[in-house]
């Protein structure tokens, strides 16, 4: 296709402005407290990795870290497992209240979490997962698992049906075709799930702090704490802030391939 | 292709039934159950019918003023975040390399603020606006702009969206450009052989193709932002006044804030239907495209 040099203007305009605000989060990050309040500066005059090393020596900070990555982890495993099954039906049968069965997994999406966390916290702590990465997981499972059904059922639609015919002519197993043949040629599927699943678990919070107290914390709880002493640690929740980008840029980055191979979500 | 009839498919569905109930189903009951009753001292709950709904629906009492305010502003919001964000993801997935060294790095970049916590992104934002402090709203200045988010509910407003617009524009250039890289490029050489402009080549061929991708983008765009929290409670927290109160905000400041459990319920209630209809107009309707198309 023979594209002009406006497009090419147009997104580089379009990156600069995405990257403006993420600068000043990494500028703010390296000035201190009453650098950033004094007033404007848009090359840090004496930049330091001083919160940096603070956060990444702090065995709090490191423990939330690694909390929210855990359950983040566990949500993604479960919502693409349980959801690819359910997705191939959806694609490959028609069954009594299909169609309402998909809808009411979608209305799911439109929980307002703000409404439910109260409920959510009576929930988990009747069942004893309170205050466990597992009470987060299942949580985010209420959105991520509706979204992972409809993407993936996208994809699964785009494998023409002869090849479930072929492979049920041949003598396979439902499971051992379904992992052998089957899963292969939806691996960009996947790959695209399980991002869109790490995304939305890993930047929702509410819910995060709601399900925790202290043994696990996330990140995201760690955070608010600066808020709190002697004022705002802005410079400290803006290091925390750049370090919470590295998993997601790493997770896309792992996935940029799958995402550049392209999906219509089937039925070209 | 048409699909089997096999209920037996249930048994494929029964985990993600289970999974998503377990988490669903309690929050929704404790929700209705709030909702129809009133609480006189500490846990002590009586059978209050309807009122609270009907107060809610009543633009002439203080909470159904407050509710149908609310809802006027979420909806012009969400229609505004709809109409930029949608056909600016497009033309920016149109512009994205298609091939070579430079598509890894634009999609990491692209994606960054889509992976940036709810409110760290509210709290960059918060700087970032100040006048005094922040290169945005000190450049706004700068231009002769009376530009203040905290006290001037244009700014504030008009912040918000900007910030969705950063936020979330990135998502729908992500499913677009992924729904753009799966058209084959026998089409695009057929065009050529036509001599097709580059116009029609996008209403004719990318559009059409586009067309799933871009229900799954509008209805997440459309619900979040219909449901938007964080951003303006961390930036403005509703105001100046209420011109950010939008009804996520609200409800947290009724159930919360005056913890009047039974009006927040019933207005968490409403809320829910309403987005739900919306989105099963919106659906439907798109689904129906998908049959006369197949016709």
């Amino acid at each position: 296709m023979n594209r002009g040099i406006l497009p090419k203007l147009g997104l580089a305009v379009y990156l600069l402005c995405l990257l403006l605000p993420i600068y000043w989060l990494i500028n703010m990050s390296l000035r201190s407290n009453e650098d950033i309040m004094s007033g404007l500066v848009i090359w840090p005059r004496h930049p330091s990795l001083v919160k940096y090393s603070f956060i990444l020596h702090d065995p709090t900070w490191v423990h939330g870290f690694l909390v929210s990555l855990t359950y983040v982890a566990i949500n993604t495993v479960i919502s693409v497992t349980i959801a690819l099954p359910a997705a191939y039906a959806f694609s490959r049968y028609r069954f009594i209240g299909d169609k309402h069965l998909f809808f009411w997994l979608l209305t799911n999406l439109m929980a307002p979490t703000a409404v439910f966390a109260l409920p959510f916290f009576n929930l988990y702590y009747a069942v004893g997962l309170f205050d466990t990465v597992w009470a987060v997981a299942l949580a985010h499972c209420l959105f991520n698992v509706p979204l992972a059904v409809w993407i993936l059922e996208g994809f699964i639609s785009g494998v023409p049906r002869e090849i479930d015919e072929t492979a049920a002519i041949d003598g396979y197993s439902f499971p051992h075709f379904f992992v052998r043949i089957f899963l292969p040629l939806i691996a960009n599927g996947v790959g695209v799930t399980a991002f869109f699943c790490f995304m939305f678990s890993w930047v929702e919070q509410l819910l995060a702090t709601t399900l925790t107290a202290t043994n696990a914390l996330p990140f995201a709880a760690v955070m608010s704490r600066t808020y709190s002493a002697s004022g705002m640690d802005w410079s400290l929740l803006a290091a925390a802030g750049v370090l919470t980008m590295i998993p997601g840029a790493l997770v896309i980055w792992f996935v940029r391939n799958h995402i550049a191979k392209g999906f219509a979500l089937g039925r070209v | 292709m048409k699909k089997t009839l096999n209920n037996r498919a249930w048994l494929l569905v029964a985990p993600v039934m289970i999974v998503v109930l377990f988490s669903a189903l309690l929050p929704v009951m404790t929700v209705v159950n709030y909702s129809v009753q009133d609480a006189m001292a500490e846990n002590h709950f009586f059978w209050n019918g309807d009122a609270w709904f009907r107060d809610l629906l009543d633009p002439s009492t203080e909470i159904g003023a407050r509710f149908s305010g609310a809802l006027e502003r979420n909806l012009i919001f969400s229609f505004v975040v709809l109409l930029i964000e949608v056909p600016l993801g497009i033309a920016l997935s149109l512009a994205l390399p298609r091939r070579g060294w430079a598509v890894g790095p634009s999609l990491v970049l692209i994606a960054l603020p889509m992976l940036i916590p709810w409110n760290v992104v509210g709290t960059m934002w918060q700087i970032f606006a100040r006048a005094d402090i922040g290169l945005f709203g000190a450049a706004l200045n700068d231009l002769g702009l009376n530009y203040n988010d905290t006290q001037d509910p244009v700014s504030a407003w008009f912040t918000i969206l900007l910030i969705d617009v950063w936020h979330w524009t990135p998502l729908v250039i992500l499913l677009s450009y992924a729904g753009l890289r799966a058209i084959p490029d026998a089409f695009y050489q057929a065009a050529q052989i036509d001599a097709a402009s580059r116009w029609s080549v996008f209403l004719k061929i990318e559009l059409p193709k586009l067309q799933r991708v871009l229900v799954l983008a509008i209805l997440l765009r459309f619900m979040q932002s219909f449901m938007i929290y964080t951003e303006p409670f961390v930036v403005t927290g509703g105001g100046p006044g209420n011109a950010t109160t939008f009804l996520s905000i609200d409800l947290v400041k009724i159930a919360l804030g005056q913890v009047d459990l039974g009006s927040a319920a019933a207005m968490s209630l409403v809320y829910y239907l309403i987005t739900i209809t919306l989105c099963y107009i919106f659906f439907t309707a798109m689904t129906q495209l998908d049959l006369l198309k197949e016709e």
